[in-house]
């Protein structure tokens, strides 16, 4: 038996008052002021819904989400799933939220490589460098988005056109109608090399789990890279084989004023992208920068005192610990700049707050479509939230 | 022992050669080698560096200095339309020459310009006066009152023989300036009310608190600025028609609350908890304990994060835009709307870009310089 649990202070609880109905007892008070305040909130809100339902009724608009069904008639730049000004408004909106995700994954995923770049290049030796990574993060930070994503649209619309394309790389063409690039033609293997890929990756992850179980049990370290090696490259294209190795390249090339085939990156999502991933950056890079330097000199030093190599030292010393400053502000970047994807209703990237705005203006239905914006983006946000802060608890530091 | 000295030689022991100094040490020379050139990997990232900044640098100043036309006579653009095709590109600034008072001022009264001129000033002055420590008095409150009149008074006209000048008509820098200090003026007190309802013992004013929150800030200001626009007069009974740019600062000042109450409360948080027991100990009320012992700790420790909250946000005007307020930006982008100024898009937009760099730039040094002040006293 340990000392505090026969502590008889420990099972003592504070002596219970009865409940006097008198403005000197404390919890009176908190209730009193907690209705107050919840009956000022529900009046308030109470105000508002039948100012709303009365201006409703004299503007002649019928609410509910009927018209999600009806024919949406408004033409639609790029899907990703099929889609034809014949479909439904249900389908356009949902044609929206894929473009808004196409546009924030691809976002995280790019703002996080460059921002991490240039957060280690501002600590750099070289002089020069972390100069340039500096004036990067002033500069970037302190001109609004709004203002860079015009920029850069203006730039590219300022391109010429396809005839004039510019040609950096064979099959990569620049011009005003976006980016064209050599893309692969798509047949059923490399589907299935894709598929075994994802397997690989589960794969892999399992292997590596269980291998360090047992390193855990005998200490002996178990080299991964050779199953790394046959998970994420051999079944692949053994996969890929297998589906008949298919090795076409379709090329873009000009027909009549625009180019054919090949992958198409639109100016509006190029532009959009190139904004949201350079200003993000921007963000990161100071993250970065900061959770490298809450690492304590001492742990390199100590680490290198051990005899770790420098490579073992970044990984397995540094990084867990900096990754714990990192992943919290982190998180608040990648939410950042999923919501300012909403900025492409500026540019005209046809991203769910685009479309929802066309259809409140065509259909009058204001409430439902801010209503659908708001969920999407809640949704967003939450999800993104959870998955951080699970990884986040993985990650912190396990104490007593 | 007194027979050894420094400058005797010990017997047996044969005289040190005369060394040299230690070479490249100090110096340009030495610096360059320390931080330029201090192993082959750095060399070639030093020189692959120089080599695109060089000409990177020499095409910007040709194409913004040297080749650029800074005027045109009569909105005749042939010329800088030459240029812009030509081998030898260069900007036009004429388009900022000739629509610079457009960009900042809007479609104010062209004659009366001088109004929303001083109002910019003024606002700047009221930024630099509240960010000096000598002026963190609550006199400054008083200050504050006073100008924000004056510049109400500047703007609207009406009164003291000045002419009146109605909202719709306002536009430009001006907007931005108002957008932002009456947003921070309304949304700061809203936030420290919020952040302390996030932290009461009551459980209802907490959930409100936290709903308020999260909400806010699980959503972009885009559609908070919609809903202002679209929604906003729906909410209110018929016949009563809130002007636009008000609804538009409403929304503003909702967004700006949410983000401002979560900083705040971080200052509440990070104070020892000893400090709200000791004036609970003192007998002190919640207000008392709030207003003198509680706030005037947990602000002093956000300060910081405040000033770059407030970047952000007066970054984050600029999104009136799309519902069509005519701030700074939106003017710009007006500016070039006209056939013949056209495509001149990428001037216009640099000229937008320094002035709104000059204003947060500005606050993001005095950012770091206050954070280092402040915790001068942590630094060994």
């Amino acid at each position: 038996m340990s000392q505090s649990a026969t502590d008889p202070r420990q099972f003592r609880a504070p002596p219970k008052k009865p409940l006097r109905l008198s403005w000197a007892d404390e919890r009176v008070r908190a209730i009193f002021w907690q209705v107050l305040i919840v009956g000022i909130v529900i009046a308030v809100v109470w105000w508002l819904v039948r100012n709303t339902q009365h201006n409703l009724e004299v503007r002649r608009i019928a609410t509910g989400f009927g018209f999600l069904n009806r024919e949406a008639g408004l033409p639609i730049g790029e899907a990703l799933i099929e889609y034809t000004p014949a479909s439904t408004y249900l389908r356009a909106l949902m044609v929206g939220v894929l473009n808004t995700l196409k546009v924030a994954v691809i976002g995280i995923i790019l703002a996080t490589i460059l921002g991490t770049l240039v957060g280690i290049a501002r600590l750099s030796k070289n002089w020069l460098l972390a100069k340039v990574a500096a004036v990067y993060v002033e500069v970037i930070r302190d001109i609004p988005l709004l203002l860079q994503l015009l920029f850069w649209y203006t730039l590219l619309q300022g391109l010429p056109g396809p005839r004039q394309a510019l040609n950096p790389v064979t099959g990569v063409f620049l011009s005003n109608r976006g980016l064209k690039l050599p893309f692969l033609d798509w047949e059923a293997g490399h589907s299935w090399g894709l598929l075994a890929f994802a397997v690989g990756c589960c794969g892999l992850y399992l292997f590596a789990k269980a291998m360090r179980r047992r390193q855990m049990q005998d200490g002996q370290p178990r080299a991964i890279w050779p199953a790394a090696l046959g998970f994420l490259i051999g079944l692949p294209l053994v996969a890929w084989w297998l589906g008949g190795a298919p090795v076409g390249i379709e090329w873009p090339a000009l027909r009549g004023f625009n180019f054919q085939g090949g992958m198409s990156v639109s100016p509006e999502y190029f532009a959009l992208l190139v904004g949201l991933t350079t200003y993000t950056a921007g963000f990161i890079a100071e993250i970065v920068r900061a959770g490298i330097l809450a690492v304590a000199q001492g742990q390199w030093e100590a680490a290198q005192a051990l005899g770790l190599r420098p490579g073992v030292v970044l990984r397995q010393i540094v990084l867990p610990q900096a990754l714990r400053v990192i992943v919290p502000p982190m998180t608040s970047q990648f939410l950042n700049l999923t919501k300012n994807s909403s900025l492409a209703v500026a540019i005209g990237y046809q991203d769910i707050v685009s479309i929802a705005n066309t259809t409140l203006n065509q259909t009058g239905q204001a409430i439902e479509g801010i209503a659908i914006i708001m969920l999407v983006y809640l949704t967003i946000s939450l999800s993104i939230s959870l998955f951080m802060n699970w990884y986040n608890s993985r990650i912190a530091l396990v104490e007593r | 022992m007194s027979d050894i000295s420094l400058g005797s030689s010990v017997a047996g022991v044969p005289e040190a050669a005369p060394r040299q100094p230690p070479a490249l040490t100090t110096g340009p020379a030495a610096w360059m080698r320390a931080n330029l050139f201090s192993s082959w990997l750095n060399t070639a990232v030093t020189l692959v560096m120089a080599y695109f900044i060089l000409r990177w640098a020499l095409s910007f100043i040709d194409w913004a200095f040297i080749n650029a036309i800074w005027s045109v006579p009569n909105n005749q653009t042939q010329a800088c339309r030459a240029l812009k095709g030509s081998d030898h590109p260069g900007a036009c600034w004429a388009v900022i020459t000739e629509k610079h008072r457009f960009i900042l001022f809007g479609t104010y009264p062209y004659e009366q310009h001088w109004r929303p001129a001083l109002v910019c000033v003024l606002f700047t002055a009221l930024f630099v006066v509240s960010a000096m420590r000598r002026f963190w008095r609550w006199e400054l409150a008083i200050v504050w009152a006073v100008t924000l009149t004056v510049i109400g008074v500047l703007m609207w006209g009406g009164v003291l023989g000045l002419e009146f000048v109605p909202q719709e008509r306002w536009g430009g820098l001006p907007i931005t300036l108002i957008l932002a200090t009456f947003g921070l003026a309304f949304a700061f007190p809203l936030a420290i009310m919020v952040a302390l309802g996030r932290r009461s013992s009551m459980p209802a004013i907490r959930v409100l608190c936290i709903a308020y929150v999260e909400i806010i800030r699980g959503v972009p200001l885009i559609s908070l600025l919609f809903m202002a626009s679209v929604m906003f007069p729906l909410f209110l009974p018929e016949g009563i028609n809130i002007d636009k740019l008000l609804r538009a600062q409403v929304a503003v000042i909702l967004f700006a609350g949410a983000y401002l109450a979560e900083v705040v409360r971080g200052g509440l948080q990070a104070l020892p908890k000893g400090q709200y027991e000791a004036a609970d100990a003192l007998g002190l009320s919640y207000w008392h304990k709030t207003g003198f012992i509680i706030l005037p700790q947990a602000l002093r420790l956000v300060i910081p994060p405040l000033v770059n909250t407030f970047i952000g946000f007066f970054k984050d005007t600029s999104l009136v835009l799309i519902i069509g307020i005519f701030d700074l930006l939106t003017a710009g982008k007006t500016a070039i709307v006209e056939p013949a100024w056209q495509g001149f898009g990428v001037e216009v937009y640099i000229a937008i870009s320094l002035i709104y760099f000059i204003y947060c730039f500005a606050m993001s040094r005095y950012s770091q310089n206050l954070e280092a002040e402040l915790n001068r006293h942590r630094v060994r």
